[in-house]
């Protein structure tokens, strides 16, 4: 384990930042933002960002080629920019655990070159948690927000950052940076235990997973209790756009009035056009719709992927749908 | 007030006036009710109304149209507007629907408690103008006045206008709430400085279609934005044109027809001030046609979609501009 002083983070960054982009969660007006480092930026406090860290990964817009037209002559571009070196610090163990899932969709046949350019590219660091919030579940979820995941995890204790490196990029990483100097190998544990006596405390740190699982699709998707969860839902795709985990995307063509910009961009289950066919669309309620986001992350995902499930309780929704329904109160109800 | 509302409630489904009630059912913790329809009255056991029921419940309405029965709804002043307005529209039937007016002195804003420093929120109480929440990290005494959402520190009427029985009293108009002035902050930029400020909102924007959605005056069937058809349909902003232009054809749809409620602004997942398009609308619009306010009468003709001898000429831009 490494360590540095918490009045020299600045130096740290900065070395980081000298051969790579450095990605950190700033403080906005409104929440955190992961935002490029440079001189004087602080790291942010927060609990966690406003949005999540996937967009690094998978960012909401991405253009594949373009298509320029004259007269019959249609000439196709090849749009795609080499992924650039970059570092992401500061990840939660929830969003650290949500690019397994997303890797899990998106680094198996057929892999996703877009998405394994960036993860290639990329390196996590991750920050164990010191202040988690009532609206974190992740614990339900198996996760430790005391032993991130990453390339990298680190630890903030009163004077240091702790650092150990997981991955052979994170440790060439950590090698390089000179100004580090050697730590016990358990100097983080007063954090960690600190921090796991918080997450005991949350109210949310219990909510059972049982009626759950990849073996519970009959009894779940016929359930009569999807219509009075989903019938406030305004149909907008905020959860799924703040979500860490969700993964499914569209494709569309722009007309730039002198030929096309075909790009991938995020789509969400709860769009009327969401899975929209050439005979038609396979869920025509929002009620279908709804209970579809659900299902995917306690039942189809988990029945895809030896029982893990497709939410890492990161509370994003629950902060920011704006009729307060969410993942808790859908899991709730439906065990109740 | 809620146990009041509860009881009334009850009665009204009870004896049969109604058979659905529309209202907010409470949520996980203190701060995040979600609007429910209840149909019985042991359902009405997590009814709830406080500080936190923003949700404007007008638009809910449209759904129980073509429904049989009468729907009881609980209208807060900017969402009695809202109802008028859709009452003009033909959205909603007067005689479907049951209103009983509840008084509101502001909603608090989630967000604004954050910000305040309240994360790990345990319990919530509020008494009078105080807030007293409960957290992991210790105990905080707020003032709700400061913890009252965007809106609601500049709002215009704590009037419900339509209603069959009102509960509690009612508000008046507030016309000093001073709401048209950040617009007046923003007409008095340069151009480019106008353009940056509105380049830095939009530019947040995820096109979550929250603000769209939620909006009482976006109530088309299917919006131009869904539309295959209409060569604009779009799930993400393509480039930073379609990320204006999003909004401000938004803004000149409900242009005229938008009440100032501030649903778009509250919901925004990414903060985008979506408000201060509409309200330099309906200023615009006050301006060169006198004071209209959308929603204060049911069936009143806006002034974008009425014709007088006094209106003002196009030229009137120009005229404006060089004043300035």
């Amino acid at each position: 384990m490494k360590k540095i002083a918490l009045t020299k983070l600045d130096e740290l960054f900065a070395a980081i930042a000298a051969s790579k982009s450095l990605y950190l969660p700033v403080d906005t007006e409104k929440g955190a933002k992961y935002t490029a480092w440079t001189e004087g930026a602080k790291l942010s406090e927060a609990t966690n960002t406003v949005r999540s860290a996937k967009d690094f990964f998978f960012p909401q817009v991405e253009d594949m080629a373009s298509f320029k037209v004259e007269g019959k002559k249609i000439e196709v571009i090849d749009t795609r920019k080499e992924a650039e070196d970059f570092v992401v610090f500061g990840v939660r163990a929830c969003d650290a655990k949500s690019f397994e899932i997303l890797d899990s969709v998106y680094l198996v046949d057929p892999v996703d070159s877009y998405y394994a350019s960036r993860r290639e590219h990329g390196v996590v660091m991750t920050l164990a948690c010191s202040r988690p919030t009532e609206t974190c579940f992740c614990k339900a979820f198996g996760i430790d927000a005391a032993e991130p995941a990453g390339d990298i995890s680190c630890w903030k204790t009163e004077d240091s950052l702790l650092l150990k490196a997981n991955t052979e990029k994170g440790q060439a990483l950590l090698d390089s940076l000179s100004m580090l100097e050697d730590a016990e190998d358990t100097a983080a544990d007063a954090v960690k235990a600190a921090t796991r006596e918080i997450v005991e405390k949350l109210p949310l740190s219990n909510l059972s997973t049982d009626a759950f699982g990849g073996d519970k699709l009959s009894a779940l998707f016929d359930s009569d209790k999807w219509e009075s969860l989903s019938e406030s839902c305004l149909a907008c795709g905020t959860c799924t756009f703040v979500c860490p985990t969700c993964q499914c995307y569209d494709i569309r063509d722009y007309d730039t009035g002198h030929g096309v910009k075909r790009f991938r961009c995020w789509d969400s289950c709860m769009y009327s056009d969401f899975t929209l066919c050439a005979h038609g669309n396979t869920r025509t309620t929002q009620m279908q719709r709804f209970r579809q986001r659900f299902m995917h992350k306690l039942v189809y995902y988990p029945a895809n992927n030896n029982g893990v499930f497709g939410c890492v309780g990161c509370g994003r929704c629950m902060r920011s749908c704006p009729i307060s329904m969410n993942i808790v109160k859908v899991m709730k109800t439906l065990e109740g | 007030m809620q146990e009041v509302m509860k009881k009334r409630a009850s009665e009204l489904l009870a004896d049969g006036t109604v058979v659905r009630v529309l209202g907010w059912k409470n949520g996980e913790f203190a701060y995040d009710p979600t609007p429910a329809v209840f149909q019985t009255v042991e359902s009405l056991e997590a009814f709830v109304y406080n500080d936190f029921c923003a949700s404007n419940l007008s638009k809910y309405l449209i759904k129980f149209l073509r429904q049989e029965g009468k729907t009881l709804v609980f209208l807060k002043p900017c969402d009695s507007y809202s109802f008028n307005q859709l009452l003009t529209e033909h959205r909603v039937i007067r005689e479907n629907v049951y209103i009983i007016g509840v008084p509101c002195d502001g909603k608090v804003a989630e967000d604004k408690l954050r910000e305040k420093g309240a994360e790990g929120i345990l319990g919530i109480e509020t008494e009078g103008d105080q807030i007293k929440v409960k957290t992991l990290y210790g105990d905080l005494d707020l003032n709700k006045k400061e913890c009252l959402g965007e809106r609601c520190l500049s709002c215009k009427s704590h009037q419900v206008v339509v209603f069959d029985e009102m509960l509690g009293e009612n508000g008046e108009e507030n016309p000093d709430c001073g709401r048209f002035d950040m617009v007046e902050k923003l007409e008095a930029m340069t151009p480019e400085q106008r353009f940056e400020f509105w380049r830095g909102e939009l530019s947040k924007c995820i096109r979550c279609n929250a603000c769209r959605n939620i909006c009482p005056a976006c109530s088309c069937e299917k919006c131009v934005f869904d539309n295959p058809a209409s060569g604009i349909s779009q799930k993400a902003a393509a480039d930073s044109f379609e990320e204006n232009m999003f909004h401000i054809i938004r803004a000149f749809h409900v242009a005229g027809r938008c009440t100032d409620c501030g649903e778009c602004s509250r919901v925004c997942p990414q903060h985008i001030l979506l408000h201060l398009l509409n309200r330099k609308f309906i200023k615009e619009m006050n301006e060169c046609y006198g004071e209209y306010q959308a929603g204060a009468e049911a069936g009143s003709r806006a002034p974008l979609v009425n014709f007088t001898m006094d209106d003002c000429e196009p030229s009137i831009i120009y005229t404006k501009e060089a004043g300035k």
